[in-house]
């Protein structure tokens, strides 16, 4: 059935002309190719399946084809064709171009903002990974790819998994698998289907990129990855002093040991990286020095009890973890409106524990000329929304890391708040209906055009009125 | 080509139907048959009708304990519901019906497919699949890449490296996601029960084999379980048998 030569440069396999290998390593060879009729640049990766081998070797193959055929989107390389174990294996997906973060690693240090941008590109493409189903498991720098608008690709599906498939790798291994320098605790004890197993690994990306070392180093045994289940790493501004509080907020709390106490969903790290002024400081923030020994000592003692908790599928767990989107209008809305918005939130967030809630107001450009005038003024509206929001917000008596507030630019309200929710991956956009009919006759209705163009649920509130004659 | 695989439904008119137009509106175009068409249910005539005549056209059908039961030999081991619907429902079958039974083979085979009641390893003996150790030695002695049965009414998937090395694994699918039946592994789909579900849902189950993509579907299709369940009060039959269908349990 399978033959360890690898088909030569020049051939044909199912009408994918072979141009070039570009790669060939233990495992697989990897070859761009081209097809009349597919405009994408294309590879194509053949397994190199010999006799004696362990089915251990094409296993991650197999785990590949059976992913990538079910993934869509821009942030995984495009699938194309397959070809069966039985005949001539292969698989053929979009050539990514781009740079991966190894190369950027390779550069140097780079600044927070930059640092910032990378994160937010690489949390978002997660994001949608989980939001498939898929927990990749093996999230690092070199399967981290850039498209040319900034756009990350992740690639490497070799020991990933799919909630709705059977797990190859647990079926073979029986032991943890993963890259030692980013493996999260909960898969060193074997558990692979918790989408906080990635938000770990983004953790060390991003220590990595601001410290330039790795957290836990990269152990080669068993007891060396456990130490990661008791020992803290060194706090990244210890090491670099420009480090600012937020972003060493951010990487810790992507670094927590147990799942439960990590960022809930991707998209959270992708909010705070860029919106990091709101982020809630705590005292992951300001810690220089690492724990204790007595503390150690203690963790120490607890990882004998880690147990595995039965784990939801990603997408029932990102369900849990929403991002809602509260557009308030305060200047120009009714306290009964008010109260109603507040009331639907509190039901939120009672629903949902690990949700997280956006104030959003849209405030138009100012018509003044003078410009100083103008960004003073615009300055101090600014404020004065975000002092309305929070008083508004004060009442649901969250905790800080669940409420973020935002004033948002635009002329437009309604393509303002759309833009936002697309790019913060907002599940649920909350928004009263303008009361007075004169109101909404002469500016149109921004709930309805909300509720038209927005990619997720829209719940608009409205206030019962007495019923007219 | 799709094979719609259909097993254990218990004279359940109603949810063969349901199954048997779902299938057809995924364009299956073959289907198979994996025993126990009739017992507990009170369409046994109405069933064997509708799987015969798909028999005549090509579709692959085996015996299934109940089948056995109802055209012959003793049930005194079957428990008391078991027992009173079979003796119930070999009042009702006619001669064409009871040949029909009669003639049913125990398993089938037809290309890398092997089609079994219960598990290919002496397929008489009716063995409950409940775990990996049995669900390996049916894919051993079956030798086929594909093995499809029933008996048992949960929809479970087991798979194994090539040739029987190693422990197989047992995987619960997820109705409407095609699973990948990768080629250099074994696969022993049980594909539930159409006419009397016991894994707390109570909407018809089945599979679909799309042959040219190499996927294995399962569906669960919700069906008139009040009507047929009213049937099973008005023949007479144990009113458990009734309650059971609008459990799923």
């Amino acid at each position: 059935m399978q033959t360890d030569k690898l088909p030569q440069v020049g051939t044909e396999i199912d009408g994918f002309q072979l141009l070039e290998k570009i790669h060939e390593g233990g495992m697989a060879a990897i070859y761009r190719v081209a097809k009349a009729g597919i405009d994408l640049p294309l590879i194509m990766k053949v397994p190199k399946l010999g006799f004696g081998n362990h089915p251990a070797c094409y296993v991650g193959f197999d785990v590949e084809q059976m992913i990538m055929e079910k993934l869509t989107g821009p942030h995984v390389p495009a699938f194309v064709a397959k070809g069966d174990m039985a005949e001539q294996p292969y698989l053929v997906i979009e050539y990514i171009d781009g740079p991966s973060l190894h190369d950027y690693l390779d550069r140097g240090p780079a600044s927070i903002e930059q640092i910032a941008l990378w994160g937010k590109a690489l949390a978002d493409a997660l994001h949608d990974l989980h939001r498939q189903n898929v927990v990749h498991l093996d999230i690092k720098p070199a399967n981290v790819l850039f498209r040319p608008d900034g756009t990350a690709v992740i690639i490497d599906f070799g020991l990933a998994r799919h909630a709705h498939l059977p797990d190859l790798i647990e079926e073979t291994f029986h032991k943890p698998v993963g890259t030692s320098a980013y493996i999260s605790p909960e898969q060193i004890l074997s558990i692979r289907c918790d989408p906080r197993s990635d938000i770990f690994a983004l953790g060390v990306i991003l220590y990595q990129l601001a410290t330039g070392r790795l957290p836990f180093g990269a152990p080669t045994s068993l007891s060396g990855f456990r130490k990661r289940l008791y020992l803290e790493p060194t706090p990244p501004h210890a090491i670099r002093a420009d480090i600012p509080p937020w972003l060493q907020e951010v990487i810790l709390h992507c670094l927590e040991v147990r799942a439960d106490a990590r960022y809930a969903s991707a998209a959270q790290v992708a909010f705070d990286l860029v919106h990091h002024e709101q982020v809630a400081l705590t005292a992951r923030a300001h810690r220089l020095n690492k724990a204790g020994l007595l503390t150690i000592i203690r963790r120490w003692y607890k990882t004998w009890s880690f147990a595995a908790k039965p784990c939801p599928e990603p997408s029932q767990h990102l369900s849990s973890a929403p991002h809602i989107l509260v557009a308030l209008d305060i200047p120009n809305a009714d306290e009964k409106l008010l109260q109603a918005l507040r009331e639907l939130v509190r039901r939120a967030v009672a629903a949902d524990a690990h949700c997280r809630i956006t104030c959003c107001t849209v405030e138009a450009p100012s018509i003044l000329t003078e410009e100083d005038q103008t960004h003073e003024l615009a300055n101090s509206l600014h404020t004065q929304r975000l002092i309305e929001m929070r008083h508004w917000a004060q009442a649901l008596a969250l905790r800080a890391e669940q409420i973020r507030f935002q004033v948002l630019d635009g002329s437009d309200t309604a393509q303002a708040l759309l833009d936002f929710a697309r790019t913060h991956h907002v599940d649920q956009i909350i928004i009263g209906a303008r009361g007075s009919s004169v109101m909404r006759r002469i500016l149109g209705s921004v709930s309805t055009k909300v509720a038209a163009g927005a990619l997720c649920n829209v719940t608009v509130v409205r206030v019962p009125q007495a019923q007219a004659n | 080509m799709k094979l719609a695989i259909l097993s254990d439904i218990h004279s359940n008119l109603e949810a063969l139907q349901a199954c048997l137009a779902h299938a057809k509106a995924q364009g299956a175009e073959q289907f198979a048959f994996a025993g126990d068409l009739v017992g507990y249910g009170a369409d046994p005539v109405a069933c064997i009708e509708i799987v015969s005549g798909l028999v005549r056209q090509g579709a692959l059908a085996v015996q299934g304990n109940h089948d056995a039961a109802a055209v012959s030999g003793l049930c005194e081991t079957m428990e008391f519901n078991a027992r009173e619907s079979i003796y119930w429902t070999r009042a009702q079958l006619g001669p064409a019906e009871r040949q029909f039974l009669q003639d049913l083979p125990l398993f089938a085979q037809q290309e890398d497919i092997f089609l079994v009641h219960a598990c290919a390893e002496s397929p008489e003996l009716w063995t409950y699949i409940t775990g990996p150790r049995q669900a390996g030695r049916c894919m051993q002695a079956a030798q086929a890449r594909l093995t499809f049965s029933g008996h048992v009414h949960q929809p479970t998937v087991y798979f194994n490296l090539q040739q029987g090395r190693g422990r197989p694994q047992v995987f619960y699918p997820t109705p409407g996601v095609a699973l990948p039946l990768l080629s250099n592994r074994q696969w022993l789909a049980i594909v539930g029960s159409v006419g009397q579900p016991r894994d707390g849902n109570p909407a018809a189950s089945y599979a679909i084999c799309d042959r040219r993509q190499n996927t294995l579907t399962y569906f669960r299709i919700p069906y008139d379980r009040a009507k047929a369940a009213q049937k099973v009060l008005a023949a007479g039959l144990p009113p458990s048998l009734a309650k059971r269908l609008e459990r799923g349990h």
